[in-house]
C-alpha cells in the first residue's frame, strides 16, 4: 500500500517539473494518500493471465506515405513563444548551479 | 584535475574489458517520423515544422511508412528478428529542445531485436557484435548557447531553439554487452561503427556522415577482475561523433576505470563527455532516480503490424551488404589484403567500382584513384567524391591509353585539365591537342640526338646495364614534346643498340 | 422572435434555414443577443467569436441554392465549441493560464469540418481546467452556473457546453469526454450528451488529457440533433492514429426509426452494479421510471452484471493522471502560452523556469493528478499502478462484451447524484470523483454513451439517462434514446426545459 511522505512528492515535484509551495505539498500529501488507498484496489483483479489493454480499440497502425505537406511559417510557429530571437525560441540558461 | 590513468597494455591485461555502443543513424527520409514537415539540413530555422513537430496542443503523431521500411531493412542486415507487433513508447523528460517533453520511442517491443553484426578487423579476424535492438525514436532539436565562451552550454547566458530537427527519425542499434574484445575493444568498436556506416549507406536509408551529426554513439565501458566475474560498473560516454573519437575514449575510459579500481576506488555510474580538445573523458551527472523516464505506451499511436509478407518484399529489394561486396571485389579484382585495405581506407571502393563499370579495368582505376587522385584530394584536402572528376572520365581517359591514343604523360596531362575544369577528357585532348608521336622518324632522329649527346649511357646500355635507359627516354620526350610513346621510343633504343 | 428561434432544435432552425425563412445570420444574430442577455448569470464562454461567426454566417447565406444543397442538414445552423478544441485565429485556453493568450495557427479536424458544413462559430464555453473535473470549478477562469439553478454547477468539466445549450445561448456545442465530461453536464443540465465510440471522431486538434480515453461528442437539446452533428463531425482522419478507418455509422436514421417508438425486439440490459448505493433515490426513481416506459414502447428488460466495474474507478485514476502527467508535459513555458522565471535568489535555469511557470500556471486539480500520474509511472510502482490498471481495463471489455452478448443496448444513471451546489465538494476530491462512477466504464472500454434528460429529481433538479451501446455501433443507442425521449416528452407535454426558469431570454425579448 503506498503512502506518500513529503520527500516522495517534492521528488515527484522535481519529475513533473512543478515548484510546489509547502503549503501544497501537506494539502497533496493527505489527499494522494486518499485517493492511493482507494484505487490501490486494482491489484486485487490484475492477475498474470490477464493482458493489459493499452488502447480500447484494437487498430494497427496506418502508416503515412513519405510525402512532405507545407509547413507551418516560421512566424506562425513562434507566434506563441513567450520569448524569441534571430528566428528562435529563447530558453533560460540550461545548466545551472544545482545541476 | 587530471586523472590518474593505468598504461593501456597492463590495464587489458588486469581487467577484462566490457563495452557496449549506443548508435544513432539519422534516417534520411523525406518528411520526419511523425509529421509531413520536409527535413533538409540547414534551412532557416524553425521552418520545417508542423503543429506536430512544434508539439501544439491538440496535435497528434502519424507514423511515416518509409521510416519503418527503412527499420526494417537495418533489422534484416543486422539479422535482427523482426517483431510482427511493435509499440511506440513515450520516454518522459523535460528538455528545452523536446518539443513535447517526451520522447517518442520504443521501450519493451522494439521493431527489431535480437541481431548480430560479424565485423571485420584489419588483420582479417571476424568479431560477431551481438546486437540487442535496433528502435525507431524521433530526434530533438537543436539549441545555440549564446554568452558563454565559443558557444558552449557551460557559461552560456541563455540558449536559442531552433526545432527543425525535433521529429527526424532515428534508429537507434543497441549492443549486447560485448565480451571478450579484451584489448581489442577500441580496435572492434571502430570496425563496428565503419560498418555500421557502409551498411546504412549501401542500404540507402542514411547519409551517415558523422560531422553532420547524422551519426552518433553513446559508448559504455565496464571492467571487471575476470571473465567470469560479475559486470563492474560502467560508464556511459555520450554522444561521441567521431571514429577516432569512440576509439580513443574507449582507450582512455579503460585506462581511467583500471587507474581507479586499483586505488580501491568505485567506478560511478555516470554520463560522461569525450572532450576532442584534451583527449579525454570527463565526468558529467551521476545516473539517480532522475532518470526515471516513465515510459509507458505511447496513446496517441497503435501497435505498428509488420507482415511475414512485407518483411519478404523488402527483404527481396536488399542490396549487397558491404561486407559480401568487398569480398567478392577483392577477389574479382585480384586483390591482396593490403591493397583492399588501401582502397577501403581511401573511402574508393565505389569509385573504383562504377570507374569498372564504365569500362576500365580495376588495376587501372585504382592506380589513377589511389595515386594521382588521391594527391590531388589530399593537396586539397578534399575527399576523392568531391573531386571534379567521375568515374566515367577516368574510364575513358583509360581507354584513350588503352587504344593508344594517350601514354602516361599526356593522360596525366588530361586528367588534370579534367581537374581544373576545362570538359570531359576527349574535349580536353582536343583542346590542347594532345596525340602521340607516331612518326618513327621524328622519334629515331631524336634518339639519335639522344644518343649523341649520352655517349656514357649509350656504353652502359650496350653493355647491358639498363638503369640509365630513362635518361634516354627522357631526352626523345622532351624533344617530342612528350608526345611520343614510351613503349615506341624504348622498342626503337633497343634495336639502335643491339643493331 | 428571438425566443421562438432559439428555443426551436437544431434540426428546426435548419429546416427553417432551407425553406429561407430566417438566414443563417439571424440565427447567429439571435444566439448572440440571447448571450449577451444571459452570461452575466451564466457564464459558460471564455470567448464569444461574434465577427467570425457572423463572417461564417454571412458567407452561407451568400452560397447559391446548388452550393446549399450539397451540405449537411445543419447547414447554416451555429454552434458553440468546448475551449478543449482547437479553433485557428480564435484564442483557446482549454480554461487554464498556462494557454492564456494562446492564438492556434490550425484547425481541429472536427472544426475544418464543421467549417465545411457551412456550420457559424459562436465561441469557446468554459471547462474545468485542460478538462480536469466534474463541475466546471476547476476552470482558471470563471464559474459556469447551471441554468436551472444559478446556484448550482452545471456538471463538468464541460459544463460551459452544457449550460450554453441548456440556456439557449447555441443550439449546438461539442464537447470532449475523457471519463463522463459530455454526459454528467448533460445530465445536470437536462441536455443530450454524447460520447461516440473511441476512434469514431477525429481527436486531432482536441487538446489531450487522456488519449487513450478522450473523445469529442455532441450536445445538443435533442437525440436527433446529435444524431446529426455526429454524422458531420464522426469518421475517419488520417492525421489521428487512434481513429477507426470508417465512414460515420447511420445514426440519424437510427434516431428517426426510434422516434416511431417501437423498440419491439430490442433487449434492454440493467447493470446491476450502476445503481441503487450512492444514487439519489430521486436518480433512481426517474429512471426505474424511463426503464418502465422502455418497456412499454416493447424492449425487453434483461439485468446484467458487469462485475469489474468497482474496479472502474481506480483503474480510471491511474490511467487517466498517468497519460495527463504526460500530455501536459509540454506546457513548459517554451513555445507557447505562460512563461514565469524564477524568484530573484533561485538559479535562473531553464529546469527552474519551467517548474516557477507550471507552478503558476496550472491549478489545484491538474497539479494533482500530474504527481499523481507521475508516481503511477515512475520506476518501482508502474507494474503495481499502470500496469495493472491497463489489466482492469481488459477486465471491463470483457465485462461489456459478455453483457452484450445478453442485450443489445446497455442503460444506466447517467450521474448519481443532480447538481450540486458549488463549492460542495470541492474539498474533497474524492467526492468529486464519484461523480464519474458511472460515465468512466464506457470510455475505459472506448464504447459509445449518451445521456437524454429522464425528467427531475425531487429537488426540480434534470435528471440523466445513460445507454450504452457496443463499440462502432453508435447508432444502437440513438435509437432507444430517440424513442424514449419522444415518449417522455408526451408525458411531459414537451421539452424537460419547460420546466426551466429563463429570466434571460425575456431580457433578450
Amino acid at each position: 500500500m503506498p503512502t506518500f511522505t513529503r520527500e516522495e512528492i517534492e521528488h515527484l515535484g522535481d519529475l513533473a517539473r512543478i515548484a510546489l509551495t509547502d503549503e501544497e505539498i501537506t494539502r497533496l500529501q493527505g489527499e494522494l494518500n486518499v485517493i492511493a488507498d482507494s484505487i490501490n484496489k486494482v491489484q486485487e483483479v490484475a492477475s498474470d493471465d490477464v493482458p493489459p489493454t493499452a488502447n480500447p480499440i484494437p487498430l494497427e497502425a496506418y502508416l503515412r506515405p513519405d510525402v512532405p505537406e507545407t509547413p507551418l511559417t516560421q512566424a506562425e510557429a513562434l507566434a506563441g513563444g513567450p520569448k524569441t530571437e534571430a528566428g528562435m525560441f529563447v530558453a533560460p540558461r540550461i545548466l545551472g548551479s544545482e545541476e | 584535475m587530471a586523472e590518474k590513468l593505468m598504461k593501456y597494455a597492463d590495464a587489458t591485461k588486469k581487467y577484462d574489458v566490457v563495452f557496449g555502443l549506443e548508435t544513432h543513424v539519422e534516417l534520411c527520409t523525406k518528411t520526419k517520423l511523425f509529421c509531413p514537415a520536409e527535413v533538409h539540413f540547414g534551412g532557416e530555422p524553425n521552418t520545417q515544422l508542423t503543429p506536430v513537430s512544434l508539439g501544439l496542443p491538440g496535435s497528434l503523431p502519424v507514423v511515416n511508412k518509409t521510416a519503418v521500411d527503412y527499420a526494417i531493412k537495418l533489422g534484416l542486415a543486422l539479422h535482427c528478428e523482426i517483431a510482427e507487433w511493435s509499440q511506440f513508447a513515450r520516454k518522459n523528460y523535460f528538455y528545452p529542445d523536446m518539443p513535447r517533453d517526451y520522447q517518442i520511442s520504443q521501450y519493451d517491443k522494439p521493431t527489431n531485436g535480437n541481431g548480430y553484426l560479424d565485423v571485420e578487423l584489419e588483420d582479417g579476424t571476424v568479431f560477431r557484435v551481438p546486437i540487442e535492438r535496433a528502435h525507431i525514436e524521433d530526434d530533438a532539436g537543436k539549441n545555440t548557447h549564446v554568452g558563454g565562451a565559443d558557444g558552449r552550454i557551460e557559461g552560456a547566458d541563455h540558449s536559442l531553439v531552433d526545432y527543425n530537427r525535433a521529429g527526424v527519425p532515428l534508429i537507434e542499434i543497441v549492443t549486447k554487452p560485448i565480451e571478450g574484445a579484451g584489448d581489442r575493444a577500441p580496435e572492434i568498436a571502430g570496425a563496428y561503427m565503419r560498418a555500421i556506416r557502409d551498411i546504412v549507406r549501401a542500404l540507402g536509408i542514411s547519409h551517415a556522415r558523422m560531422e553532420q551529426g547524422n551519426m552518433r554513439a553513446d559508448v559504455n565501458v565496464s571492467l571487471r577482475p575476470s571473465a567470469d566475474a560479475p559486470y563492474g560498473t560502467r560508464s556511459e560516454t555520450k554522444n561521441v561523433n567521431s571514429f577516432r573519437g569512440i576509439e580513443k575514449t574507449i582507450q582512455y575510459e579503460i585506462r581511467r576505470q583500471a587507474a581507479r579500481l586499483d586505488e580501491g576506488k568505485e567506478i560511478l555510474q555516470e554520463t560522461r563527455h569525450w572532450d576532442e580538445a584534451t583527449q579525454t573523458t570527463a565526468g558529467g551527472r551521476v545516473k539517480s532516480d532522475a532518470d526515471d523516464y516513465r515510459y509507458f505506451p505511447d496513446p496517441d499511436l497503435v501497435m505498428l503490424h509488420i507482415t511475414k509478407e512485407h518483411i519478404a518484399e523488402i527483404e527481396a529489394q536488399m542490396p549487397e551488404m558491404p561486407r559480401e561486396r568487398r569480398n567478392r571485389l577483392k577477389a574479382e579484382w585480384n586483390l591482396t589484403d593490403v591493397q583492399m585495405r588501401d582502397i577501403l581506407n581511401a573511402d574508393a571502393l565505389d569509385l573504383i567500382e562504377d570507374t569498372v563499370k564504365a569500362g576500365a579495368t580495376a588495376a587501372g582505376a585504382r592506380k589513377w584513384w589511389l595515386g594521382e587522385l588521391s594527391r590531388e584530394a589530399n593537396a586539397k584536402g578534399v575527399s576523392l567524391e568531391e573531386l571534379n572528376v567521375t568515374p566515367a572520365d577516368v574510364a575513358e581517359v583509360e581507354k584513350l591509353i588503352a587504344d593508344g591514343k594517350l601514354n602516361d604523360k599526356l593522360a596525366k596531362q588530361t586528367v588534370s585539365g579534367v581537374l581544373a575544369g576545362e570538359g570531359t577528357p576527349a574535349e580536353v585532348v582536343a583542346k590542347h591537342g594532345y596525340k602521340i608521336v607516331e612518326d618513327t622518324g621524328a622519334i629515331e632522329a631524336a634518339v639519335d640526338a639522344a644518343f649523341e649527346a649520352n655517349p656514357d649511357v649509350v656504353e652502359k646500355l650496350k653493355s647491358g646495364n639498363m638503369k640509365p635507359m630513362g635518361v634516354i627516354i627522357g631526352a626523345v620526350m622532351k624533344a617530342t614534346r612528350g608526345q611520343a610513346d614510351a613503349k615506341a621510343v624504348t622498342k626503337i633504343v633497343m634495336g639502335k643498340i643491339k643493331g | 422572435m428571438t425566443n421562438e428561434i432559439v428555443k426551436l432544435s437544431a434540426a428546426e432552425m435548419a429546416a427553417k434555414v432551407k425553406s429561407g425563412e430566417v438566414s443563417s445570420r439571424e440565427l447567429v444574430d439571435a444566439h448572440l443577443e440571447v448571450i449577451e442577455a444571459a452570461e452575466p448569470s451564466i457564464k459558460a464562454f471564455l470567448k464569444v467569436s461574434a465577427d467570425v461567426a457572423r463572417e461564417q454566417a454571412d458567407a452561407f447565406d451568400a452560397k447559391s441554392a446548388d452550393e446549399k444543397a450539397q451540405l449537411p442538414e445543419l447547414a447554416g445552423v451555429p454552434i458553440a465549441i468546448k475551449d478543449m478544441i482547437v479553433t485557428k485565429g480564435i484564442e483557446t485556453t482549454a480554461a487554464s493560464k498556462i494557454l492564456e493568450g494562446w492564438v492556434p495557427p490550425y484547425d481541429a479536424t472536427v472544426i475544418e469540418k464543421l467549417k465545411a458544413a457551412g456550420m457559424p462559430i459562436l465561441g469557446k464555453t468554459n471547462l474545468d481546467e485542460f478538462a480536469q473535473g466534474s463541475s466546471t470549478e476547476h476552470s482558471a477562469y470563471q464559474t459556469t452556473h447551471n441554468p436551472w439553478d444559478t446556484e448550482r454547477v452545471p456538471g463538468g468539466s464541460g459544463g460551459g457546453s452544457a449550460s450554453a445549450v441548456a440556456a439557449f445561448e447555441a443550439p449546438l456545442a461539442l464537447g470532449t469526454d475523457t471519463g463522463g465530461s459530455i454526459r454528467q453536464p448533460g445530465a445536470l443540465t437536462g441536455t443530450v450528451g454524447v460520447k461516440p465510440t473511441y476512434g469514431g471522431v477525429s481527436r486531432f486538434g482536441a487538446i489531450a488529457m487522456a488519449s487513450s480515453l478522450d473523445q469529442i461528442g455532441p450536445v445538443s437539446r435533442t437525440v436527433l440533433d446529435s444524431a446529426l452533428l455526429q454524422e458531420i463531425i464522426g469518421g475517419h482522419d488520417r492525421r489521428d492514429s487512434t481513429s477507426i478507418p470508417e465512414g460515420p455509422r447511420p445514426m440519424v436514421a437510427a434516431a428517426r426509426e426510434g422516434a416511431k417508438r417501437d423498440l419491439k425486439g430490442m433487449k434492454v440490459g440493467l447493470v446491476k452494479e450502476l445503481s441503487g448505493d450512492g444514487f439519489q433515490p430521486g436518480v433512481q426513481a426517474r429512471f426505474n421510471e424511463a426503464v418502465k416506459k422502455l418497456e412499454e414502447m416493447g424492449a425487453e428488460v434483461v439485468e446484467v452484471s458487469c462485475p469489474h466495474f468497482e474496479y472502474s474507478l481506480g483503474a480510471y485514476y491511474i490511467i487517466m493522471p498517468s497519460e495527463v502527467s504526460s500530455n501536459l508535459a509540454r506546457y513548459d513555458g517554451m513555445r507557447y502560452g505562460l512563461r514565469v522565471m524564477p524568484p530573484a535568489g533561485v538559479p535562473q535555469t531553464a529546469a527552474n523556469m519551467m517548474s516557477y511557470t507550471r507552478e503558476a500556471g496550472f491549478g489545484d486539480e491538474v497539479k494533482r493528478r500530474i504527481i499523481l500520474g507521475t508516481y503511477a509511472l515512475s520506476a518501482g510502482y508502474y507494474d503495481a499502478w499502470y500496469g495493472s490498471a491497463q489489466k482492469v481495463r481488459t477486465l471491463i471489455i470483457q465485462d461489456f462484451h459478455n453483457a452484450f452478448q445478453q442485450a443489445d443496448v446497455l442503460v444506466a444513471p447517467t450521474s448519481p447524484s443532480t447538481a450540486f451546489k458549488f463549492g460542495e465538494k470541492m474539498d474533497d476530491p474524492l467526492a468529486m470523483y464519484m461523480n464519474d462512477i458511472a460515465t468512466i466504464p464506457a470510455n475505459l472500454a472506448g464504447v459509445p454513451a449518451m445521456s437524454i434528460p429522464a425528467g427531475l429529481s425531487d429537488d426540480g433538479l434534470p435528471v440523466g439517462f445513460q445507454f450504452i451501446a457496443p463499440q462502432q455501433r453508435d447508432e444502437v443507442m440513438y435509437k432507444p434514446a430517440a424513442a424514449l425521449e419522444a415518449a417522455l416528452e408526451e408525458d411531459w407535454g414537451g421539452p424537460i426545459w419547460q420546466s426551466m426558469n429563463t429570466p434571460w431570454l425575456n431580457a433578450a425579448e
